[in-house]
Order: C-alpha cells, then sequence, then structure tokens
C-alpha cells in the first residue's frame, strides 16, 4: 500500500499543475466564509500569484448558499473561468452539486459532517474534520461557527502549499493588526494544517509557488473602493445616497476615507458633506441642488435607482446642471437579480429621462480606471454642465481586481465656465457687446456660462427652472425658443463627444474581424483573442470606454469586414446604439450578448466568433 | 387687546434699507397668477419683510416645486437666484444648495400638493435634518394649475365643482412639521399683512428650519364658503394665539411691560415677543403645541400664530461638521489629499 502511495506520488510529482487551476469555494451566506476566502486570495496575490476572485452571493443576510470562485493563472488571465478543479464543500445545501462541478482528475475538501450521497472515482476527496477541529481549538461558541472556515484555509494550504507566512500576513491586515482575532483565526488555520499534514497523503497535482513579473506594480481592490478614493483626491465636496446593492460600499468607502483624508488640518471639520438621503429621489435631488449651487457632487446607485432618478436627471439635463451619477449595475429589469452583475442600463442611462436628451456615460473596465474615471466625471459635468454617468458593474465594484496602482492626479480641476462677479463685470466687453445670458451660447460649442448663487453681483441672479426658457433663463412657450435651446443642447453633446475619453484601440495587422466592447468584459476579450487566435481568428480590439462616441468607432468598423458587438445583456444595447450611430455601417456589426448574472467568460465569447467566423468561411 | 409695542418697523422703515435699497429693488418679474390670488399677498410681504431686515439678495437663494405657488420665487426678490424644482422635490434641491454653500440664506415656496401630496416625504425628511430655511406653504387645500383637483389638506366633505366630494381627513401641515421635529412652526393667513410679516422676519432669523403654513385662498377654483380656505372664512374665522412682534438684531430692543407675555431670542439675537390672548400658550411646550393644532383641527378653526419654536437644536449644518468656508469656494490645494497620502493609502490595501 504504502509503496502504492508512493509511486502514485512520483507519477504526480512530475504532472504538478502550477498556478493554474480554479478553487471553488461552496459555504453558507453569513457565515464568515469572505474572510476565509479573502486570506487565501490575499496570500496567492502575494505570492506574486495572478488570481481573480469572483463572488457568487444570495441576496439575503444569512442561510442561502455563496460561492467564491479564485481562479489562478500563471499566464495572467483574469476573467472568469468556468471550470473547477478544486472544489472545497462547507454546505450540506448545494454539495451534491458542487462535487459534480468539478472537472475529471480534479479535488475536493470538504467538511466531513455533510451528507455525501455518492463518490465519483475521477476525482479525490479529502473529508476535512471540521467539527473536531474546531471542538478541539476550544473557541468562544459565537465565534465557532465564523472561525470554522479556516479549517478550509489551512487544509488547502497544505494541500497546494501555500505560503502560510502569507496567510498569516493576510490576517493581520484584515483584522487591523488586532492581536485577538488573529491569534484564533491563525490557531484555527495552523491546527487544520497540521492535522492535514498528519493524515492526509498529498498525492494530487495542484500547487502554488511564488511567482515574479506580474502583480507588482499592481492593487489587489474592488472597483467601489477605488471609486470612491478616485471621489475624494478629484475633489468631490458633495455626496448624496440611499443604500443599494452593489452600489453602497461605494458611499461607505467614501464615508470611510473621506473622514480620513478631507478634514481641516486644524479644526477637524469636513470639507466634503455625505448625506445618505430617503430615497434616490432625494439623492439626485440634493446633488443637483449642490451641484448648480457650485460643489462637486456626486450619487452612486444601480438600476432600480436610475429609474427613480430620471426625473431629475432630465432636469439636470435641461437647466444645465452638474452631477456625477455612478450606476454600479445589478441584473435587471425590476429588482431582477440584486447581487449578480450586468450591463443592462447602458440605454436606460444613455437616453434616461422623457423627452429628448442624451447623458455622456462612462465605462471603467477596472478599479484603476473607477479611480481615473471618478475626475474625469467631474471634470466632464462641470464643464458640459450636465449630468453624467458612470457604469460600472457589481463584477468590477463589489469583485477584487488584480489592477495598476492609481496615479496621483495632478492635473488641475476642470471646473467649468462658472463666471465671478468680476467676469460677469467685464462679460460684455469680452464677449464682442452681448450681455451675458445663463443658456446663450457665445463660444460656439452649445456650452452656456454659469454663475453661482451667492455671486456678489446685482446681475448674477437667474432663474433656473425646468420650464420653457430662452437664452436669457426667462420663461418662454415660444416655438423657436424652445427649439434653439434644445438644437444647442444637442450642439453640446457634439462638444461632449470630443471631450470624452475615446476608445482604446489593439490592431492586429492583417486581422478581418473586429471585436468592440466596454467595461468588465476587458479580460475575458483580452482573453478570448488569444483563442481566437489559436483557432486561426485574428482579431482587433476597440474598447469603448464612453458615449458618446467620436470618429474613432467610426473608423475602426469601417477598417473590419465583421465587428462582434460583445455585451453583457440581453438585447445588445450597445450594439443597438451602435447601429443607430453608424447606421451606414450596421451590416457590419454583428451582436455577442449574454446576460446571466455572471462576468462574461473567454470561452463563452470564443465560441461564439468562432462559432459565426466558421459560418462565414 | 390691541398691544401697543414701541417698534412698528413699518412706520420706521425710511425710504431706503440698512443696504440703502429701496423696496422696489426686491421685487421680481410681474406675477402671472390670477388677480386677487393669495399667493401674490405673500409674495409682497417676502418683499417686505427681506427689504426692511435688510437682506442681501445676492446671499438669498429660493426654491419652489410645482404649482401655482412654487411659480411665485419668479415674483420677488429678483436679485437672487432661484430654483424652481420639480413637483414635491425642492426639499432635496434647497438640501443641497444649503450644504454646498453654508452661507446662503434660503427661502423655500411651495404649495398643499406639492408638500403635503406628492412631496410629504421629502418635507417631512427636511424638517428631520432641520435644513437652515424658511419653507413656506402657500395652502389653498387645491391643486390650481391642473384646475381644480382636491390636495391631501382639502377638508374632508368639501366639494368642488369637477372633483366632487372630498372623502378623506385633510393633513395638517403644522402636526406633519411638528412630528417630524420641526424647530419653528406656525400659521398664518394671506390676508392678515402684519402677523404674516412678522412671523416671517422671525423665520429668517431662526437658525434651523422654520415651517409657515399659509392659508391662501384660490380666488379661481377654492374659495367659496364651504371652504375653510377661503378669504370669508379665513377673514371670519381667524384666532390668532398672540400678537407678534419682532424686533430684529439691529434694532435695539425697549419693549413695554405686557402681562402674559413671551420673549424669544433668535439666534441671530432677534427677539420674538408674543403678547398672549390665550393666557396658557407657551410655544416652547411641544405637547401644548400638538394638542392646540389638533383641537383647532377638529373644530375647523383658523388657528394662527407660532405653535412651537426650539431655536437652539443644531442644524443641518452643524450635524456635518463642515468647515467654515463653502464647500463651493474650497480651493484645489484643500480638495485634493497629498500624493503621500494616496501612496499611504495604496500601501494599506
Amino acid at each position: 500500500m504504502s509503496v502504492m502511495v508512493q509511486e502514485s506520488r512520483a507519477e504526480q510529482v512530475e504532472q504538478l499543475i502550477i498556478n493554474d487551476f480554479n478553487i471553488n469555494v461552496a459555504t453558507v451566506n453569513g457565515s464568515g466564509s469572505q474572510t476565509s476566502n479573502n486570506m487565501l486570495i490575499r496570500s496567492l496575490y502575494k505570492m506574486g500569484i495572478p488570481v481573480t476572485g469572483k463572488n457568487l452571493f444570495p441576496s439575503n443576510i444569512q442561510g442561502l448558499p455563496t460561492w467564491y470562485n479564485i481562479r489562478l493563472s500563471k499566464d495572467g488571465y483574469l476573467a472568469r473561468r468556468e471550470r473547477v478543479e478544486i472544489m472545497i464543500c462547507m454546505n450540506g445545501a448545494t454539495v451534491a452539486e458542487d462535487m459534480e462541478s468539478v472537472v475529471p482528475g480534479g479535488i475536493i475538501l470538504y467538511d466531513d459532517s455533510l451528507p455525501i450521497a455518492n463518490h465519483r472515482k475521477d476525482v479525490k476527496y479529502y473529508p476535512m474534520p471540521v467539527k473536531s477541529l474546531v471542538k478541539a481549538a476550544n473557541l468562544p461558541y459565537n465565534l465557532q461557527r465564523y472561525i470554522a472556515n479556516m479549517v478550509y484555509v489551512g487544509v488547502a494550504a497544505y494541500l497546494l502549499e501555500i505560503d502560510m507566512n502569507e496567510i498569516k500576513a493576510a490576517l493581520a491586515w484584515n483584522f487591523g493588526g488586532k492581536t485577538k482575532p488573529i491569534e484564533l483565526n491563525w490557531s484555527m488555520v495552523t491546527a487544520a494544517y497540521d492535522w492535514a499534514k498528519a493524515n492526509l497523503v498529498n498525492d494530487q497535482p495542484y500547487r502554488v509557488r511564488p511567482m515574479t513579473g506580474f502583480n507588482e506594480g499592481t492593487l489587489l481592490v474592488d472597483g467601489n473602493t477605488a471609486a470612491a478614493l478616485g471621489a475624494i483626491y478629484n475633489g468631490f465636496t458633495f455626496a448624496s445616497w440611499y443604500p443599494i446593492t452593489p452600489s453602497s460600499s461605494l458611499a461607505e468607502a467614501l464615508t470611510k476615507y473621506a473622514a480620513e483624508l478631507r478634514r481641516d488640518p486644524e479644526t477637524g471639520a469636513a470639507t466634503y458633506a455625505i448625506v445618505q438621503a430617503e430615497d434616490e429621489l432625494a439623492a439626485i435631488g440634493m446633488v443637483l441642488g449642490a451641484g448648480w449651487a457650485g460643489a462637486r457632487a456626486m450619487t452612486a446607485t444601480s438600476g432600480p435607482g436610475i429609474s427613480l432618478m430620471a426625473e431629475f436627471v432630465g432636469y439636470g439635463y435641461f437647466a444645465e446642471i452638474p452631477a456625477v451619477i455612478w450606476d454600479v449595475q445589478r441584473m435587471g429589469p425590476s429588482t431582477g437579480l440584486p447581487t449578480r452583475t450586468s450591463q443592462g442600463d447602458i440605454l436606460a442611462a444613455y437616453t434616461l429621462s422623457h423627452g429628448d436628451g442624451k447623458h455622456p456615460v462612462l465605462f471603467p473596465a477596472d478599479p484603476t480606471e473607477c479611480f481615473e474615471m471618478a475626475g474625469v466625471a467631474f471634470d466632464l459635468a462641470e464643464r458640459l454642465q450636465t449630468p453624467v454617468f458612470v457604469l460600472s458593474d457589481l463584477d468590477i465594484g463589489m469583485n477584487l481586481w488584480i489592477t495598476k496602482e492609481f496615479t496621483y492626479p495632478d492635473k488641475p480641476m476642470d471646473r467649468g465656465k462658472v463666471l465671478t462677479a468680476e467676469e460677469l463685470a467685464q462679460f460684455k466687453e469680452k464677449h464682442g457687446g452681448q450681455r451675458w445670458g445663463r443658456y446663450l451660447d457665445v463660444d460656439g460649442d452649445g456650452i452656456p456660462y454659469r454663475t453661482l448663487p451667492g455671486t456678489d453681483h446685482p446681475a448674477a441672479a437667474y432663474f433656473t427652472r425646468g420650464t420653457g426658457h430662452t437664452a436669457y433663463a426667462t420663461y418662454s412657450e415660444r416655438p423657436e425658443d424652445w427649439e434653439k435651446n434644445i438644437q444647442r443642447l444637442a450642439r453640446k453633446f457634439k462638444t461632449a463627444a470630443q471631450l470624452v475619453p475615446g476608445p482604446i484601440a489593439d490592431e492586429v495587422e492583417g486581422a478581418r474581424v473586429g471585436i468592440i466592447s466596454v467595461g468588465s468584459n476587458h479580460p475575458a476579450i483580452v482573453e478570448a483573442r488569444d483563442r481566437l487566435r489559436e483557432r486561426g481568428v485574428e482579431t482587433s480590439y476597440l474598447r469603448i470606454r464612453a458615449l458618446p462616441i467620436n470618429n474613432e468607432v467610426h473608423s475602426f468598423v469601417e477598417k473590419y469586414d465583421r465587428v462582434y458587438v460583445v455585451e453583457n445583456n440581453r438585447d445588445g444595447q450597445l450594439y443597438e446604439i451602435l447601429l443607430v450611430e453608424l447606421h451606414e455601417l450596421g451590416n457590419k456589426l454583428i451582436s455577442v450578448s449574454k446576460c446571466d448574472g455572471l462576468p462574461l467568460s473567454a470561452r463563452w465569447i470564443t465560441e461564439q466568433i468562432a462559432n459565426q467566423e466558421g459560418m462565414q468561411k | 387687546m390691541t398691544a401697543t409695542p414701541t417698534h412698528t418697523p413699518a412706520a420706521r422703515a425710511p425710504k431706503v434699507n440698512l443696504l440703502g435699497l429701496e423696496k422696489t429693488a426686491y421685487k421680481g418679474a410681474d406675477s402671472t397668477l390670477c388677480n386677487g390670488c393669495g399667493h401674490d399677498s405673500v409674495s409682497a410681504r417676502i418683499i417686505n419683510a427681506a427689504w426692511e431686515m435688510g437682506l442681501k439678495q445676492q446671499n438669498v437663494v429660493k426654491f419652489s416645486g410645482i404649482g401655482c405657488s412654487s411659480k411665485t420665487p419668479a415674483y420677488f426678490l429678483g436679485m437672487s437666484h432661484g430654483f424652481n424644482a420639480v413637483h414635491g422635490r425642492m426639499p432635496s434641491v434647497a438640501t443641497g444648495a444649503l450644504v454646498a454653500n453654508r452661507t446662503l440664506t434660503g427661502i423655500g415656496v411651495s404649495g398643499d400638493g406639492d408638500t403635503a401630496s406628492i412631496g410629504i416625504g421629502q418635507f417631512k425628511h427636511l424638517v428631520r435634518r432641520n435644513v437652515r430655511m424658511v419653507y413656506i406653504v402657500e395652502n389653498n387645500g387645491v391643486y390650481g394649475l391642473t384646475k381644480g383637483q382636491f390636495s391631501a389638506t382639502a377638508d374632508k366633505g368639501q366639494t368642488l365643482k369637477y372633483a366632487g366630494t372630498n372623502p378623506y381627513m385633510p393633513l395638517d401641515i403644522c402636526i406633519e412639521a411638528l412630528a417630524a421635529n420641526a424647530t419653528f412652526v406656525a400659521r398664518s393667513f394671506a390676508g392678515d399683512a402684519k402677523q404674516l410679516e412678522t412671523l416671517l422676519k422671525a423665520a429668517f432669523a431662526h437658525k434651523g428650519l422654520a415651517v409657515l403654513d399659509v392659508i391662501s385662498p384660490c380666488v379661481t377654483f377654492n374659495n367659496h364658503e364651504t371652504s375653510t380656505k377661503s378669504y370669508a372664512y379665513g377673514k371670519e374665522h381667524e384666532i390668532p394665539l398672540h400678537e407678534l412682534n419682532f424686533v430684529p438684531s439691529f434694532e435695539q430692543i425697549e419693549i413695554e411691560d405686557y402681562e402674559d407675555e413671551t420673549e424669544v431670542q433668535l439666534h441671530d439675537g432677534s427677539w420674538l415677543i408674543l403678547k398672549k390672548l390665550n393666557a396658557d400658550y407657551d410655544p416652547t411646550d411641544k405637547l401644548l403645541a400638538y394638542r392646540t393644532l389638533e383641537e383647532a383641527r377638529q373644530q375647523q378653526k383658523l388657528l394662527t400664530g407660532i405653535f412651537y419654536i426650539e431655536p437652539e437644536t443644531p442644524n443641518f449644518i452643524d450635524t456635518l461638521n463642515l468647515v467654515e468656508t463653502p464647500l463651493t469656494q474650497l480651493s484645489e490645494a484643500q480638495l485634493r489629499p497629498s500624493r503621500e497620502s494616496l501612496a499611504r493609502v495604496m500601501a494599506e490595501l
């Protein structure tokens, strides 16, 4: 028997699979598994391994199943991957299907008190005596449930050879250096590790090894934290919000970091205000009031929130008030899947509210872009005097991403065309004898000048209204006044196309096929392009970073025979916009869209494009 | 019953105010409301009060929602910025603007539909936050602009030409304000110029949110005998709780001794003097305010005056612990933390 084991181990050593597999952890929501999972991903990240964590959690406080999928990729692919090599089963309710989901040759670590129906022959099982290890640890009763999840950290660390020092460092980080919880959790990890070492034969092939060359110069952070920091470093002065998954953690991070970073050093008073509103209507109302008065004002919400904000957003568009709206998208329509990701609000955000009107929309692709676009959005909103949307999503917002370190923003903030009392006094002289009018376009870019309340000049005041108005902000129902104003707003939107972040192209010589996409699909597209290349299909890629689109999108589509528009929604909403705006090139566009609540995978994108390309050949 | 205060500001007032401005400088555009509309009387009182108090219009911001009343900010204080918001949601706009620039003086004008029907939620939260502003409800119990539907303050059993008979009990704006922890709750009648002006001045001097429920008859749709919100009803049934006098902070206080008199010093140093008509009425007694308002409602009495005042409760700006400089005027150096701090934050991620 021992000889057999020796042989099998020797055999496995030759076929070790290093830093290239998925771990899926199945737990019960509210059992504290988040901490354990973070310990795993953080220690792997600190070992230099490219790693991605996707948290699939229920809309529930406690009791429903949760999965945390960790992908290790020595090649640096960070998209969600569907296959599971290592399953960690801690939830009796899902254990049967969880065990079935493992690929042949995979391994299963499971709480040995779970009801196990059948054993597959093509996978290896490692039972973990969770109950007895917890009992032996003699933990306070109220903590037992939470700390029990540290058992799988210890067993996985042994089997995969995760650096225990990194796990300890991750614990210290997680608990902010507080000795007691660090020690309690660490003792559970080490007890499980020691048990595994003494009792398990490590005859499975999966291993982790320290790496260099990928994680240097990066952060492991979620997009909501990045967005909050971006707002703080780009001078937000007012935020109002109403709790809604998956955007709440953005406002909470803002609250936490602003309290540290944005206080007057002498008095401790705040250089910002954050107001938790009574609903989303009030949140956007406060943002418009603050933006109108001259604050850099923002809100963070998700789909149901933008539905509620629709009326005020139209007001902001028409009365020309800066506002930044973060929509961390979740799956709709309706309440939908509150804890699942989507890119389903593209059309809604672009055209929100009744009547004619379109809004600039930014698409960050990772937390670093969330940080950057937080500043870009404020600059655009104040320059264009209009509500600007930033469409993040649950995948970027709430999952941990390996992302480039943030660059300190040292460019001056663009506060837009705001007249001081002195500038107002000189306005006529500077603008060819024209008297200042709040909605008068003197520069030809559709953007008028505004004054802020409190401006000490008798002619500074104007009456802001959502009703028809002239260039001088007086009430008007005259058809020509209405048309002139609404056409100027259309002209302003053309200016917006020149000011928003342009697309990023990665073009391949000789490619006949193009891919257009936005936001969090980026890692899956990068990987899909490599898979497609292996199958003989070279692709060029254009990542749109904002609406309205500019001419670069047009030139890109023009160059290729077929352009696949890849997005995470049912209807192909970006495709529909491009179809209208590039109508003369519309027959080149092919929609590749999917919505099942999960981030797109490279495998799905590859198959979609490969199949259609096969049909073309 | 007539009090004889030493100051009757209207009589003393010179042709120009403290800022050297004539009263006409406080006007706005011409009103487009119906002739005889109570709302125009309220606008005239606002003009008078603001002029007499020497308010600098550039530091005043006007807010409103949607409806006849909400049009009126265009008709007064033409040198003040105005924000005519969406229906029922002026409170949130005002909150944002007044937090963004703490030096602004806010005045909101709303109606009974705008405040008590579509806007009751935002109204109560504005009150709850104690945002420093004057909040006037021009209350006529009816929708005028859409031609005569009942609002939430319409009397039960009242009949209107098109809307029929109202089967619901009205909401009482003062009781709603009190229940939301208002720090200044008053009611007046558009036809009572002197009282309304006094209450307006006190409201401007108040440090928190001042709710002024002004019964302002709709001459077109709701000015008939069966309505408690008609001129005839108001003139016959108005019962002032007290005679009011207001002494602004820039005038020296010299008042004769009365019996049954209460003085309340407001945060800016002004005084509100209440000559009691009802011997037991104490405007700092919240339970008494509830009882008085509820009894008036049950008896359909138009009781006017100041029901409740609490001058010292922290306002929203106090609660937020904001820097003294308006948030809108902070420099880039104050708005952008240091490069080192970002490096530190990233190291801790």
